[in-house]
Formats: structure tokens, C-alpha cells, sequence
């Protein structure tokens, strides 16, 4: 709310139900709109038309909605539909174990929907950081025109502690215009203004491949090539803004740890502690999932000797972390429903140090 | 289309994509003389479409604000949009298999939320632009591409499905009756509640051609000759009325005097 979101559309889903249950109390107060729908798929549908009419809109869901909501998403992503969705990601696949925690969604907020697309995902480690990431989230998905994923956990969901909420901080307000071409820019990685209905700018929004007017163009090879084209680059020329990482310990590292989210808090303790112990090791944490940072873990090739990836799941970023680094990886992946005890993750870098 | 209504349309399109004999272009005469006739601000007017050959309708030929969604998804998408901005005029058009197959449970949500939404629903009673399969609202023993042998369900009877969720005002027309189409549509974008018209609207190219009803002139005569009004209906038999297509307009009243149903938005007792 801070960042100005004026509508939310959602469906209770455990971890994830107390943002709604906060935002069907504080919303309405505040002069924006809040709606339970039937279900994930209409939930995601109400946030696009919402955002379309003008609402920096947002939901949040966990695992089974977020399946659901994969079509609604693909429809953001190509109808350039700014909105914020926040993921509690919780131990899948399918129902699961819906009140544990796991990360299990990260390679679903890219790769989930049919098609090439490019989007942003960021991953918070603490409740400050759901404030501050969230806020970042809006603001990046006004400026761009996509949606962007908030993929906390269910650990850093549910967890208390003090946060800061601050006086003075920027909001992203969206660059509207009526130009006739909503969805075409001359700039190959370009970001068309967006009118909203109701300002007289007869817009045709449709989710098949469509000129720069939002004229249909079914047909015509060298259309789609542009239009597919211009939402990467739109991220991937971006990505100096967009990926954000933070740096422990890592000058004279020999091991670095890659880890992002609630697993992160506990990988930073382990340093610490095998610091202690005049172990050289040090931490790369990703709070940008995508465009994933392949540049700064690129950057850990040849400084260290091996890298540790400890994840919520199977070695989705272990993965990514392969692409760009040559050395020793070593990927631990737990899907118990529980999250990584810091004693794990000693006992795993002692043996790689 | 008169010249009087022609600046309705998008400029720049070369015709519509539907198929000779279609009933969707009547259709889209009907909404554009609704609106022109209730004299609203297009600029405030939003139409919003799901997939299929009735999601035409308004996207593109409509000027005004169009919404082209997902196969299913248009009165989600509409409730949003509303709810952002009450101001808004909005208007659903799409076809039975879009609204009440792959879409109902949004339909039926929509009418108990009660919000003030218009839908129409073209119903061609098959699937047109996929290429002719069964939909929900295809007759029992009808051909079709996915029930060669005749279908062996029955169809959705809209307007009691509609009503019953809690629409606060109903009709169903055929294109063949273009000026009571034409009120009825009014009267739903006037009602300041859920509203729901459902417009039967042939098909040659997928249900006449698979049904033996080649000749578009027969199809559209079986349109007209199977329509009956409420008033004719009333005391007739189930026997008697199977696949006629009852027209006329139902309100939430409907039901109390059929002996079940609270009328939405009333208190309870």
C-alpha cells in the first residue's frame, strides 16, 4: 500500500492468507478496492483488468494458486500488464505439505508459462525485506510493464520480527499516454506508455501476438519475432537495474555460498561461524532471482575454488549457478518441509574447505 | 449497418472475420444500436471478450475500449476492471462455450457478487471457431465433431442457470427478433446489477453444415420456428417445450413464483 497498490484480487490459500486477510481490512480504508474471487485463475484475471482500468494492482498465493495462475500470467507478460505477485512458497509439489516451507517455485515463475518470456522475480530474506521488496516489486512493474514475482517463503512469511517502514521512499507512477501506439516502441527493448480504459484511447488489448496499435497479427512471422523479441530485451536490457545481490565475506573466500531467501539468513550464520574457525568462506546472496545474476556469480569463477548451493529444493539455482561457474559446485537440495539448519550447512562446507 | 452507427466501428478494418450466414453480425448491429440509442460516453464504455469466434464482436470492430482475454476468463477480467474504475460501462461479449463451459464458474460468481456488470452470450450452440466440437449448450443427439454419433448430454438452460445464481435481470433472444434483442440489451446495461442476455445465433459453417441444416435460410427459419415466447410457454409440458428456445425477459421475481429462490440483494427472513 505504500507503494500506491489500489487493488487486490486473491483466494485463500495457506501460507499465503494473512496478506489478504490484511489488505481485505486496510484496502477498503484507504480507498482501493479488494475482492475475494472464485479462484487463483479469476484472481489474476480480476488484477489485469484492474491494472488495465488503472489500479497498480497485486496478488498473493502459494504453490497450487501459483500453478493456476500460470495463464493469467502469460497474459500479463504479453498484454504488458503491470502487477505484483507475491508467492509463500510452500513444500509441492501439489498440495503438498501446505503449512512447510520450500522453494520449489523458482524455475515455475520463469519457465511456468507456454512460451519464451522474460520477467522479474526477487527474493526477500526477512520481513523488512517483504516491505522493501514489495515496494521495489510495484515500482518495477509499473516501470517496465510486466508482472513481478515476490518469491518469498513460507519461513520468511510467517516469520516476526521489527521492520522499519520509512517516511521517505520512491514510487514508480506509471507513464500513461495516448499516443495510438500502446504497444510498440522505436527502442528494440522499449516501454510503450499505457493508457487506461476510460481515457478515450479506444484501446484494443488482446493476448494474440498484435501490432504496436493492438491490431491482431496471427499471421505474420516477422510481427511476432518483433513483439517476442521486444518483451526480453525489455528485461534483459535492463538487467544492471534489476539484479541485486549482496556480498559477505567473499574478498579472500575460497567456498562461496549461493543462496537467496530464508535460506540465505541461515548460509550467512554458517559463514560466520566456520569464519570463526579461520575457514575462508563467504556468501553470494541473490536478492534478484530473475534476470538471474549470472554476471556476479560469473564474477566467483576463478576468486574461489568451489561454490555451495543449498536450496529448498532440487538444485533449481544450483542449476543456473552450473551455467556460469566452471569450479567445484556443490548442490544440496532438502524437500522435508523443514528449512536448512545452520549445523547442516557447517557440516556441508567443511567438507569442501 | 446504417451510416448513423458506422462511428461505432474501428476505422481501418476491411470487413468482419465471421462466416456468411453467421448470426454474429446482426449481433454486433444490436449492441452497437443499444448503446448508440442509450446515447452513452464511449469513452467510458469498456467491452470485454474471451476467446472464440463471438469474442469478435466487439474486439476489434467496436471503437471504444476492448479488452481481448482468455479463453474463459472475460467476466473475471470485467470484475476487475469495474472495481478499479466504477465509472465504467462494461460490457461482456463473448460465446456460450467461452462464457458457460471453460468460463461458467466465473459466470455463475459474477451473478451472486451482483456487481454491475452486462454480459451477452452469443450462443451458436457448438464450438465455431475450434472447428465445430460439442459445447455445453449443444443439443441432445446434435452432431457435432466430438459427438459423431449425436451428442448424448443435454444442454445448459441458460436463463435458469443464470437466474438462479443471481442475476438480477435475464432475457434471451434470437437474432432473428433484432429489435426486442436490441431492448433487451438496453434494458441489461441500464440495470445497475448483474445482468445477463443470451442471444441464439446460428451457425452455418460448423452446426448447419454438421446438421444437415446446409441451406443458412432453413437454419435461420429453424431459429425463428423454435422460438417461443414466455407467455406461449407458460402451461406447456416439459415434452412440449424440448429444444424450443423460450424468449422473452426474467427477473430474481421469477423464481419466488416458481416456488424456490431468494431474491438477491433483499434481506432475509
Amino acid at each position: 500500500m505504500a507503494a500506491g497498490c489500489g487493488f487486490y484480487a486473491g483466494y485463500p490459500i495457506t501460507p499465503s492468507s494473512e496478506i489478504m486477510e490484511g489488505m481485505a481490512e486496510l484496502l477498503p480504508k484507504a480507498g482501493g478496492a479488494f475482492i475475494q474471487m472464485e479462484d487463483e485463475i479469476a484472481s489474476i484475471s480480476a488484477v489485469i483488468g484492474a491494472s488495465w482500468a488503472g489500479a497498480k494492482a497485486m496478488t498473493a498465493t502459494s504453490g497450487p494458486g501459483f500453478s493456476l495462475m500460470m495463464e493469467g500470467l502469460g497474459y500479463a507478460v504479453f498484454t504488458e500488464t503491470p502487477c505484483v505477485i507475491i508467492d509463500i512458497q510452500r513444500a509441492g509439489p501439489c498440495t503438498g505439505q501446505a503449512t512447510r516451507v520450500g522453494s520449489g517455485d523458482i524455475m515455475q515463475s520463469k519457465w511456468g508459462m507456454h512460451g519464451d518470456v522474460e520477467i522479474v522475480a526477487l527474493s526477500p530474506w526477512s520481513v523488512q525485506e517483504m516491505y522493501d521488496l514489495t515496494i521495489r516489486a510495484f515500482n518495477l512493474a509499473e516501470r517496465l510493464r510486466l508482472p513481478v514475482f515476490l518469491l518469498a517463503d513460507e519461513a520468511v512469511g510467517h516469520l516476526h520480527e521489527t521492520a522499519e517502514f520509512h517516511d521517505r521512499f520512491e514510487t514508480e507512477q506509471r507513464v500513461r499516454g495516448t499516443d495510438g501506439t500502446p504497444f510498440g516502441s522505436a527502442e528494440p527493448g522499449g516501454v510503450p506508455p499505457m493508457p487506461r480504459f476510460g481515457d478515450g484511447a479506444n484501446l484494443l488489448v488482446t493476448g494474440s501476438t498484435h501490432d504496436d496499435r493492438g491490431f491482431r497479427r496471427v499471421e505474420e512471422a516477422e510481427a511476432h519475432a518483433r513483439l517476442v523479441g521486444r518483451l526480453r530485451r525489455k528485461v534483459l536490457d535492463r538487467r544492471d537495474e534489476l539484479v541485486d545481490v549482496e556480498r559477505h565475506e567473499l574478498d579472500d573466500a575460497e567456498v562461496a555460498v549461493v543462496a537467496y531467501g530464508f535460506t540465505a539468513r541461515g548460509a550467512l550464520a554458517a559463514v560466520r561461524e566456520l569464519r570463526g574457525r579461520g575457514k575462508k568462506v563467504g556468501l553470494l546472496r541473490l536478492r534478484t532471482l530473475w534476470p538471474f545474476p549470472e554476471r556476479e556469480v560469473a564474477a566467483l569463477d576463478g576468486k574461489v575454488r568451489a561454490v555451495f548451493v543449498p536450496e529448498m529444493n532440487h538444485g533449481q539455482v544450483a542449476g543456473e549457478v552450473r551455467k556460469c561457474f566452471r569450479g567445484e559446485l556443490r548442490s544440496y537440495g532438502q524437500t522435508d518441509g523443514e528449512v536448512i539448519g545452520v549445523e547442516t550447512m557447517v557440516a556441508e562446507l567443511e567438507r569442501m574447505v | 449497418m446504417p451510416r448513423s452507427l458506422e462511428q461505432y466501428l474501428r476505422p481501418g478494418l476491411k470487413g468482419t472475420t465471421f462466416c456468411p450466414g453467421c448470426g454474429h453480425g446482426i449481433l454486433l448491429h444490436a449492441v452497437v444500436r443499444a448503446v448508440h440509442e442509450l446515447g452513452l460516453d464511449r469513452r467510458e464504455l469498456l467491452f470485454v471478450s474471451g476467446i472464440g469466434c463471438a469474442a469478435w464482436i466487439p474486439s476489434p470492430h467496436i471503437l471504444a475500449d476492448t479488452l481481448h482475454t482468455l479463453h474463459g476468463r472475460a467476466v473475471a477480467y470485467a470484475t476487475g476492471a469495474k472495481l478499479a474504475n466504477p465509472k465504467l460501462t462494461v460490457i461482456v461479449v463473448s460465446g456460450d462455450g467461452d462464457l458457460v463451459s471453460i468460463g461458467g464458474n466465473h459466470l455463475i460468481h459474477a451473478a451472486r457478487r451482483g456487481l454491475d456488470l452486462t454480459v451477452i452470450c452469443a450462443n451458436n450452440e457448438i464450438y465455431g471457431m475450434t472447428g465445430g466440437q460439442a459445447g455445453p449448450t449443444t443439443p441432445r443427439g446434435a452432431a457435432s465433431a466430438t459427438t459423431p454419433g449425436g451428442n448424448p448430454y443435454g444442454p445448459f438452460d441458460l436463463v435458469r442457470l443464470v437466474l438462479g445464481a443471481g442475476a438480477a435481470y435475464v432475457a434471451r433472444f434470437p437474432v432473428t427478433q433484432p429489435r426486442p434483442l436490441t431492448d433487451a440489451i438496453k434494458r441489461a446495461i441500464r440495470t445497475p446489477f448483474f445482468s445477463f442476455v443470451e442471444v441464439a445465433s446460428p451457425c452455418p459453417t460448423q452446426f448447419g453444415r454438421r446438421n444437415r441444416l446446409e441451406d443458412v435460410g432453413a437454419l435461420y427459419d429453424r431459429i425463428r420456428d423454435l422460438s417461443i415466447s414466455r407467455d406461449e410457454a407458460f402451461g406447456r409440458s416439459a415434452a412440449e417445450l424440448r429444444d424450443r428456445i423460450v424468449v422473452g425477459e426474467w427477473t430474481p421475481e421469477d423464481l419466488l413464483l416458481a416456488g424456490g429462490g431468494r431474491v438477491p440483494g433483499a434481506p432475509a427472513c
